[in-house]
Parts: structure tokens; C-alpha cells; sequence
């Protein structure tokens, strides 16, 4: 499955901003709440959480260790 | 197409602004369109528009001789960028790219000038939002100059791992700003030099150790 941002509805006010800037068209606007759709693939480029005004978007990194 | 008044009521600039004045100032406001990834400003040329931004985000930045990039900020609706040069007359200090599609409202130089000599409000609300934006540069030159972020990020990291093999807690960039007292846009600039650096790799969504020693040694830089 796709990593996708993780999206806080409560805090969306549905201005769509992150929509706006996302390059994969991996976000739409649906009854007023951002919403990840199925897209070909989220680089992860994180400008949707830089953009948004409410932190509503989140686009957490997972940090792993190749060393023990 | 005509600047909407209750956009331009919504600008800082012209807060207090009664209509008969914004209605005579929307006569100066010209529209501009932007793509994508386009420039609508470019570092070091003379500066003649102050834009606002009616739709979208645009990125303000500089680049370095080696091509690295600093964002300075992001400018969402309602917010205006490349005031400084229109003011002092100087080249535009800054580069401003689209994020996405944008819509944006410019007014030449002469006429802001204009416009700020028969409005007293307007010029004092313009000295505000560039108040503000000396006191969040002023924050950014405190955190590039006196503060080593990319040990206190590098830190973070380690921390994250350290202990135990494999994976780690998953952390925003907003997040490692907050634990590392610094702003989102020097992170995502110490991750880059980390990366430069050999210690990490920008996997998509993962963030890899790839060399805990050089990690670690990262995070002895004086802090």
C-alpha cells in the first residue's frame, strides 16, 4: 500500500491549499475535508504539510537504522 | 478581471481600509497567473511589483553558488512577498517560485508609492507586516548563524535509534523543528547536509541511517 500523509479532519478547515501544491494530484477536496485519493505515487515531497495553515496534513518520516 | 474588494479587504496591508479607498485602489491591482514550479520572481532582478497571493502558495528562497537552496518562507493567500525591493528601490533579494497553480495580485512600484503617500493607514499596516518579517528573519539568522542545527538534529535522529536496531518513532519535519527549537526550513535544510554528509539517506518517507559513526560524530560538532 501506498505511504500516504496522514490527514487530521477535525483540524482541516477545507481550503485546499495542499491541494494546490501537490504534484502527484494525490489530494482532493471532499465535503469540505482534504483527502488522500488513490494516486500513482506520494513522493513524500511534504510541501502539502509546509503549506497548511491548521497542521491538518502530516507527512511523518520513518526513522530507520541500517546499523544495529 | 477585477481585483475583488473583499479580497483585498482580507490583505494586512490594507486592513482598516474603508471601501471608496479600496475601490480606487483595486483600479492599480493587476492580475498574474502562475504554473507550477514557475519563477515569478528571480534573485537579483530589479525589483518593480509587490505581489499578494489570491490562490495557492508560492516558495521564497535563495540558492547558493553550489545550488543549495534556503527557504525563507512560504506565502499563502492573503499574504504578500517581494515588498522589501519595492520599497528600498534595491534588486529583489529573493527568488518566488510557484508551489502549484497560483493566482496573484501585483501593484507596480510607483503606484504603492502613490498610495502610501495619501494613505496613512495603509503605510502603517505595511510597516507591520515588514516589522514581522524582520522579526521572523531575524529569528531564521539567529538559528543559521548561532545555533548548530544540524547537531541537534543529527541528535534527534540518533536518538530515535539508539538502543535498539531497526525502526524508530516516525517524526514531521514540524516536529523535529520543535525538538530541535528551530524552524521547519532549517530542517529540511540540516537533513539535506546530513544527507550530503554521508550519514543519512532521504528514502521517500524514510529517513535511513546509513552511517551511525558519522552520525554521531555530527553530533559532537560544537553545540
Amino acid at each position: 500500500m501506498t505511504e500516504r500523509p496522514i490527514i487530521n479532519a477535525q483540524k482541516c478547515d477545507g481550503c485546499g491549499l495542499c491541494v494546490t501544491v501537490c504534484h502527484c494530484n494525490a489530494l482532493a477536496v471532499v465535503k469540505s475535508v482534504v483527502t488522500f485519493i488513490e494516486a500513482p505515487e506520494c513522493d513524500w515531497c511534504t510541501d502539502c504539510e509546509a503549506v497548511c495553515r491548521t497542521g491538518a496534513i502530516m507527512c511523518p518520516f520513518e526513522i530507520v537504522s541500517l546499523e544495529s | 478581471m477585477t481585483v475583488q474588494l473583499d479580497f483585498l479587504k482580507r490583505i494586512p496591508y490594507f486592513s482598516g481600509v474603508g471601501p471608496a479607498d479600496l475601490e480606487s485602489i483595486a483600479k492599480l491591482v493587476f492580475e498574474r497567473s502562475a504554473d507550477r514550479a514557475e519563477t515569478v520572481v528571480l534573485e537579483g532582478e530589479v525589483a518593480s511589483n509587490v505581489f499578494f497571493v489570491a490562490s495557492g502558495a508560492v516558495r521564497v528562497f535563495k540558492t547558493s553558488a553550489e545550488g543549495k537552496e534556503q527557504i525563507f518562507s512560504i506565502v499563502r493567500p492573503e499574504e504578500s512577498f517581494n515588498d522589501v525591493s519595492i520599497f528600498d528601490g534595491g534588486p529583489n533579494p529573493a527568488s518566488a517560485r510557484a508551489m502549484g497553480p497560483v493566482l496573484l495580485y501585483g501593484i507596480k512600484r510607483n503606484d504603492m508609492e502613490a498610495i502610501l503617500r495619501t494613505h496613512p493607514q495603509i503605510a502603517l499596516n505595511v510597516t507591520k507586516v515588514l516589522a514581522k518579517r524582520i522579526r521572523q528573519l531575524v529569528s531564521l539568522v539567529e538559528d543559521l548563524s548561532f545555533r548548530h542545527v544540524i547537531s541537534r538534529v543529527a541528535k534527534i535522529l540518533f536518538e530515535q535509534i539508539s538502543g535498539e536496531t531497526g525502526r524508530g518513532p516516525r517524526l514531521t519535519q514540524q516536529e523535529m523543528a520543535a525538538m530541535a527549537g528551530t524552524a521547519r526550513e532549517v530542517v529540511g535544510r540540516s537533513l539535506k547536509a546530513l544527507e550530503e554528509q554521508g550519514a543519512i539517506e532521504l528514502d521517500r518517507h524514510r529517513i535511513v541511517i546509513t552511517d551511525k559513526e558519522a552520525l554521531q560524530k555530527l553530533m559532537e560538532v560544537s553545540s
